[in-house]
């Protein structure tokens, strides 16, 4: 058994952005040089084992004051999501819940209940650090998963596949590493079925498991045969030769863009004894691969988040919905039960949207004392955003946009309001 | 025992070249300049200056791409045959499309979602099967001669993951490593490197049939507004030079050895170099024919492309994406909204191409990742399949089925799905071969074991 390799470099003020960004929404001012004094291991825990989960600062409200109706508005659901991503003192709970809806996804699409999908996004924040096996037990009998891929018409006779496909396919197994065969898919199919429960009107009525329902024949399934019921289909899964690597190789690709090498699926998955996340991510979080690999393009509500906390600014508009949805990230509406694809975020339609929110979370605040200095303007527009790390690259293009507009007579003020959106919009923004 | 390749983010995570990354928007119905003193090659550049602009960031001079779009713009306009690729998303049931009427058994198999005996049209070329009364765009194209119907179309041992076969469909072929399209590589064959719209994408990603390896391709979501001064704040003075510097800042990361860096950077530079380029021309098109009313791009991306292709465009290969045909549950709705906007567009396009005198030029390809099972399930729908139907359409195209229907009676195997009788593989061989006259061996792997059927009239 051998242990994952761990991280020995210097942990540093970047290295500190890089966590805060991918194992939570970003840094605050100041919050990333904190960290580096806690030293990488320590850094890590603080996120993974965070003190009890708490919102910091004022309710979320609209633009004209009024509370969120996460329950009933459009695109609320999003923004009280974001509004715990932006408030929580433990934001690794929030960035896992992302996971697990990415990981499950489900969209309101086909559930039209905002209800349903926020009990489904609360057992995820529930289990966030948690048990696989809670998460993947909660999720097979979760309402909103059983409309979402007809776990509710899933019925003795005349077995519906859709879930038993996908619960294998993207949640346990993984699709052709041959962990699994099409009879698996129809007998699961038949252990599964029982299910009832439909959304009428957007009101949620009568989910739960009828026996009347459930095909209480002999299955086979990955060549064991017996009287299987649903809680069997998740466990024969979670019992797999196959699924430990499946999990730890996919939690892996949420934090690190470059595949885990074979010696590093091996040890992680020897961390995934009792199915506990916990110890897996933070042997991710602590691997040479995290720090030294390449940047991980944000996805757009983790930059929005980030962007609002930087800012120390809390939800006080509803724009931010429809511009992530512009920039490819809606909450609650993933694409398909494939989740959102993490290489594809960036294209010249979703950079616009960026560019919006950006712009957005700057507003129209225009500075009253602008030095007339191009150094000094692009230190207080990098200050403006809590001093994040900008490549040498960006600011010496800054500092030369600075010069060049102060020299065409352009005010300060507009300057420094202009380097402000530069910054936020920069690629070193985009990317952690 | 590996998991590299587990999931399709993985299979596309190293897959997807950057080349693919820009989106040129264009000014789709520009009409010729006649009168002006343009010549056509002027007229291009300048309609297509922004895409010079956006992929220039490669080793070419921005004049070498502008030649390089103008050149091929030549040729489009006298012979330039393009192929569209429609995508009908998530396994549409072909045994619901094009129906067994005349087979009992399909009855049996479906007693709440078998179409009766006395709807839609007879399909002329089998008289045991009938049209799904909302494909009747596609039946009035059919019974013009104007489309050769594949009734079941798949290939050998199908795989029902969505994920999976969609992938073999997009790579052309059986294998789940391939990481360039059919079509990317039939770009990276034929196509050059100062040509971006060669590969077309109307749609909000880049579709994977596309992804070169070599060539530069392009991505067009939303037509018709690309404006960057942000809703709801008051003008910024500086407002133009800002979008000038992001995206001199993105050029300066755009060859950073950081990828990340590297592709935001990229498309920040892209991204504004579009809306420069983009100006004045930004005004909307006009169509000969009235496309169908909906929320759904669809119709619009179609009309749009129709516009592009009458103006000269150099577009060799496009992709497009249609409706939520994963009907497990209540498919009797969901399959006759969808399929009645895919069949009434694609016969609006038919239209359009044809009032533009363009319809000689253009064949479009209709696919789906599989069929669905023979058998109803008690959900009121039905589950992932084998063998689906298929269209190719166009005036060139022969007109005549590709394959037979096997029908549901001796046509299932063992598992209720329906057996293929033709192979997506050699369909895309003669695309190749016949449209394109290109040797297809050399894009599709292992498809000489494949017998060509004859597409073209």
């Amino acid at each position: 058994m051998g242990a994952v390799p761990e991280y020995h470099g210097p942990f540093g003020k970047q290295q500190a952005e890089r966590l805060l960004w991918r194992a939570g929404f970003g840094a605050r001012a100041g919050e990333a040089d904190a960290l580096t004094k806690l030293g990488m291991k320590h850094a890590v825990h603080a996120l993974t084992r965070p003190a009890p989960y708490q919102l910091i600062g004022p309710d979320p409200h609209d633009e004209r004051n009024r509370p969120l109706a996460p329950a009933d508005a459009f695109g609320h659901d999003h923004l009280a999501w974001l509004d715990r991503m932006v408030r929580a003192n433990a934001p690794m709970i929030e960035r896992m819940t992302l996971v697990w809806h990415d990981w499950f996804a489900t969209s309101n699409q086909g559930v039209a209940s905002q209800q349903l999908m926020l009990n489904q996004i609360d057992m995820f924040r529930g289990n966030a650090l948690g048990s696989f096996k809670d998460l993947l037990v909660n999720v097979t009998q979760d309402p909103a998963m059983l409309v979402w891929l007809n776990g509710n018409q899933n019925v003795k006779g005349k077995p519906n596949e859709n879930y038993g496909r996908e619960m294998m396919e993207l949640f346990t197994l993984g699709a052709n590493r041959g962990a699994y065969t099409e009879t698996d898919v129809r007998e699961q199919a038949r252990a599964l079925t029982g299910w009832r429960g439909s959304v009428v009107n957007r009101q949620s009525t009568g989910f739960t498991f009828d026996p009347n329902r459930h095909d209480t024949g002999t299955k086979t399934i990955f060549g064991q045969t017996g009287n299987y019921a649903w809680q069997d289909s998740c466990q024969l899964c979670l019992d797999h030769p196959m699924h430990a690597s499946y999990f730890v190789s996919k939690l892996w690709s949420y934090f690190v863009p470059t595949a885990p090498d074979a010696a590093t699926v091996k040890g992680l998955a020897s961390l995934y004894a009792g199915y506990r996340v916990r110890p897996v991510v933070e042997a991710i979080l602590t691997h040479p691969d995290f720090y030294n690999g390449p940047r991980m393009v944000k996805p757009p509500v983790v930059l929005n988040a980030g962007l609002l906390r930087m800012r120390g600014r809390y939800i006080d508009t509803s724009a931010w919905w429809s511009l992530s949805a512009q920039a490819g990230q809606q909450l609650f509406y993933p694409p398909d039960v494939g989740g959102w694809d993490d290489t594809r975020w960036l294209d010249t339609a979703t950079f616009r949207a960026r560019w919006f929110i950006s712009a957005i979370v700057q507003g129209a605040d225009t500075p009253a004392d602008s030095p007339s200095d191009p150094v000094q303007l692009t230190t207080r527009a990098i200050g403006f955003w809590g001093n994040p790390t900008i490549t040498p690259t960006t600011q010496s293009l800054l500092q030369g946009f600075a010069k060049a507009q102060l020299k065409r007579g352009a005010r300060a003020a507009d300057v420094e309001t202009a380097l402000r959106r530069l910054v936020a919009s920069s690629p070193d923004m985009q990317t952690a | 025992m590996s998991c590299y390749d587990c999931s399709r983010a993985d299979l596309f995570r190293r897959a997807v070249a950057r080349a693919g990354r820009g989106l040129p928007e264009i000014e789709p119905g520009m009409p010729l300049p006649a009168g002006t003193g343009m010549t056509r090659r002027e007229f291009v550049s300048r309609t297509a200056g922004l895409a010079l602009a956006v992929y220039g960031g490669a080793a070419l001079s921005g004049r070498a791409f502008d030649d390089g779009i103008a050149e091929a713009a030549s040729v489009a306009a006298a012979q330039q045959k393009t192929l569209v690729t429609v995508f009908f998303n998530g396994g549409i049931d072909g045994l619901n499309v094009l129906f067994p009427a005349g087979d009992p058994r399909y009855y049996q198999l479906r007693p709440n979602l078998a179409l009766p005996q006395t709807v839609g049209r007879p399909f002329t070329e089998d008289d045991r099967l009938r049209w799904h009364p909302a494909a009747n765009g596609i039946a009035t194209l059919h019974d013009e001669g104007k489309v050769s119907v594949m009734p079941a179309v798949g290939y050998d041992n199908s795989n029902q993951s969505h994920f999976t076969s969609r992938h073999y469909y997009e790579v052309g072929g059986t294998d789940a490593s391939l990481r360039t399209g059919w079509l990317g590589r039939y770009l990276d064959h034929v196509g050059t490197s100062d040509n971006p719209l060669q590969g077309l994408t109307l749609d909000v990603a880049m579709h994977p049939s596309i992804a070169t390896a070599k060539v530069p391709v392009a991505t067009l979501a939303a037509a018709d507004q690309y404006t960057f001064a942000p809703p709801g704040l008051p003008p910024h003075p500086l407002e133009a030079s800002i979008l000038q510097e992001a995206a001199n800042i993105g050029a300066a990361h755009a060859k950073s050895s950081e990828p990340g860096l590297a592709t935001a950077g990229q498309i920040a530079y892209d991204s504004h170099h579009l809306y420069y380029g983009l100006g004045g021309i930004r005004s909307g098109f006009s169509s000969p024919v009235q496309y169908p009313s909906s929320s759904d791009p669809f119709p619009h991306r179609l009309a749009g492309l129709a516009a592009m292709l009458a103006a000269g465009l150099p577009v060799r290969v496009v992709g497009l994406t249609v409706g939520h045909f994963d009907t497990h549950a209540t498919q009797a709705t969901t399959l006759q909204r969808d399929l009645q906007l895919a069949s009434d567009s694609l016969l609006a396009f038919q239209r359009d191409l044809e009032a533009r005198g363009i319809a000689d030029r253009v064949i479009t390809h209709v696919w789906s990742e599989f069929g669905r099972r023979g058998a109803e399930n008690a959900s009121g729908g039905t589950d992932h399949g084998s063998a689906g139907v298929g269209f190719l359409i166009g005036t060139k195209v022969k007109g005549q089925q590709l394959g037979s229907h096997p029908g549901v009676t001796s046509g299932l195997d063992p598992a209720g799905n329906l057996k293929p009788s033709a192979d997506f593989r050699a369909i895309y061989a003669a695309l190749l071969e016949q449209w394109f006259d290109v040797d297809s061996n050399a894009i599709l792997p292992g498809v000489s074991a494949f017998a060509r059927p004859a597409l073209l009239k």
